[in-house]
């Protein structure tokens, strides 16, 4: 049959020469390989000590944003619950009382918000889901644990620290 | 003998004995540090400053393990088989000459526990018996896999055997004695065996590595195919005793390849450094130098085993019968003639 593409390559099958039969040599060339690569930097990141660079768009753990006066921006509408394809997200919503304008920027927020980081793909959908911009996947890589019920993010890990100090931070009462 | 001798012989063999020991528990660790710089990686750091405390966490966490005894197993062998391995591993010592006659005060030290006059002999035997550690652990496994391991092992051993013992004929040509003492105060200075006999060297150095059990030739434990080999079954300690009594065998054979073709103690130069140290200091100096000697060749075996593939079983009996052996007779044929002529 006529070939087909110009890549074929006929294969010389030498008998191999006295030096090829002895075998020693080609082990000397391989113990200078392994010595070569003694020497050479190790690529190992040690990895709680030493981190590597992220990308830009690197997604890691969650994080809820406040606005610019310090005020959470979630609105608790549920639409990144509904498009986290792990159904990761819950949270329960409350009305915004008078006097709290300073700690929830919308009317309604939510009281409890909680991720299960072992359910979480890290797909970022949510973020994309999000209207009030409200979450972003900007954190580090999500540290191990050694219990399921502590990898259960709620608004105590997840909500940004304030950004005016100023402002006293009312611990919520249903978060944990 | 003195009860003065007596103590010293004692405190040498315990030492020798903690020394050797020692050196195998931290081959472990420098296995696997210059197995991963060979392969451009940090290896173990956790355990101590560099990792060095790991091999006492190995060997805490062997001592912890459930020790299991196979249902079908012959009990009584099944125990015997790594007592005797390393038993063996560790009675291979006690010819190897460590360094010259110390002198200290009136009193005269032998840095060697037996200078017997056959000690090449010995060696040979204790390396022969080596085998039946591993025979009798696979045999008493009743498991298809360790059996297969152990008849590997038994027949790559008498193999190899044969022709390390053609090997070390062309170096008794030479040096005429069987004494490991008298062999190591021949190779005074820079007069070494590897000088008069590569290709023998070159043929015991691998009948060593085939002896030893060690990478290329650890058909005996090929993962592969035989899931552990013949200590498959084998847990807990009784399994540390076989990786053990590999590693000390190891020690052992580097330290008999040193002895009888590196010159052993003796370095050039070694009179003079001799006659400024004095009688007490020097001799230290020379098994300094065959310590050193002794971890480059441990060295050696792990660059080895990082760089060359196992063989296939099939090219291990080739190369054993249908090359070692014949070369070895060529050896001698060839020291025997030389030797003729010179004379």
């Amino acid at each position: 049959m006529e070939p087909l593409s110009n890549k074929r390559k006929v294969i010389e099958q030498k008998p191999l020469n006295f030096l090829e039969r002895a075998y020693l040599p080609a082990i000397v060339q391989g113990l200078a390989i392994t010595m070569k690569h003694f020497f050479r930097k190790p690529v190992t990141i040690s990895y709680p000590e030493e981190k590597r660079e992220f990308s830009e768009n690197f997604r890691g753990m969650h994080s809820l944003k406040r606005d610019e006066d310090g005020r959470e921006r979630c609105t608790a509408c549920g639409l990144c619950a509904l498009s986290c394809p792990a159904e990761a997200i819950t949270m329960i919503a409350a009305e915004r009382k008078p006097g709290e304008e300073n700690l929830y920027r919308e009317e309604k927020y939510a009281a409890v918000y909680e991720i299960n980081m072992l359910r979480c793909i890290f797909c970022g959908l949510c973020e994309e889901a999000c209207p009030k911009e409200a979450i972003y996947l900007d954190g580090d890589i999500v540290p191990a644990d050694y219990l399921r019920k502590d990898l259960i993010y709620g608004k105590d890990k997840l909500v940004e620290a304030p950004l005016n100090q100023k402002i006293s931070f009312i611990p919520l009462p249903n978060s944990f | 003998m003195e009860l003065t001798d007596i103590i010293v012989k004692f405190i040498l063999v315990f030492i020798i004995f903690a020394i050797s020991l020692v050196i195998a528990m931290y081959s472990t660790y420098a296995e696997r540090k210059i197995a991963a710089f060979f392969q451009d990686r940090i290896g173990p750091n956790r355990a101590g400053p560099w990792g060095i405390l790991q091999p006492l966490a190995d060997g805490g966490k062997m001592f912890l393990k459930e020790e299991i005894i196979p249902t079908n197993a012959s009990a009584f062998l099944f125990i015997a088989g790594p007592s005797l391995a390393i038993m063996t591993a560790c009675i291979g010592s006690a010819v190897i000459p460590w360094g010259q006659k110390l002198t200290i005060g009136s009193h005269v030290i032998d840095l060697q526990v037996a200078d017997i006059n056959v000690g090449v002999l010995y060696i040979f035997g204790v390396v022969s018996l080596g085998v039946y550690g591993v025979m009798i652990g696979g045999w008493a496994s009743n498991n298809k896999y360790s059996l297969l391991g152990a008849i590997r092992a038994a027949s790559q051993n008498i193999s190899y055997e044969i022709s390390m013992g053609l090997s070390i004929i062309a170096l008794l040509m030479v040096t005429g004695t069987l004494s490991l003492r008298q062999i190591a105060e021949q190779q005074h200075s820079w007069h070494w065996n590897i000088l008069y006999q590569p290709l023998g060297f070159l043929l015991f150095i691998i009948c060593a590595f085939a002896e030893t059990n060690r990478t290329p030739f650890d058909l005996p434990e090929c993962e592969t195919e035989l899931v552990g080999g013949y200590h498959t079954e084998y847990s807990s300690m009784k399994l540390g005793f076989y990786l053990f009594s590999e590693y000390i065998n190891m020690f052992i054979s580097s330290a008999v390849m040193a002895t009888l073709y590196w010159g052993g103690y003796n370095y050039p130069g070694m009179d003079w450094v001799l006659a400024h140290t004095g009688p007490a200091i020097g001799p230290l100096i020379g098994t300094a130098v065959l310590f050193a000697k002794i971890f480059l060749f441990i060295f050696f075996f792990m660059w080895v085993r990082w760089t060359i593939p196992r063989f296939r079983y099939d090219q291990l009996m080739d190369l054993g019968w249908k090359i070692l052996i014949p070369l070895a007779i060529a050896n001698i044929v060839i020291t025997g003639i030389v030797i003729t002529l010179i004379k």
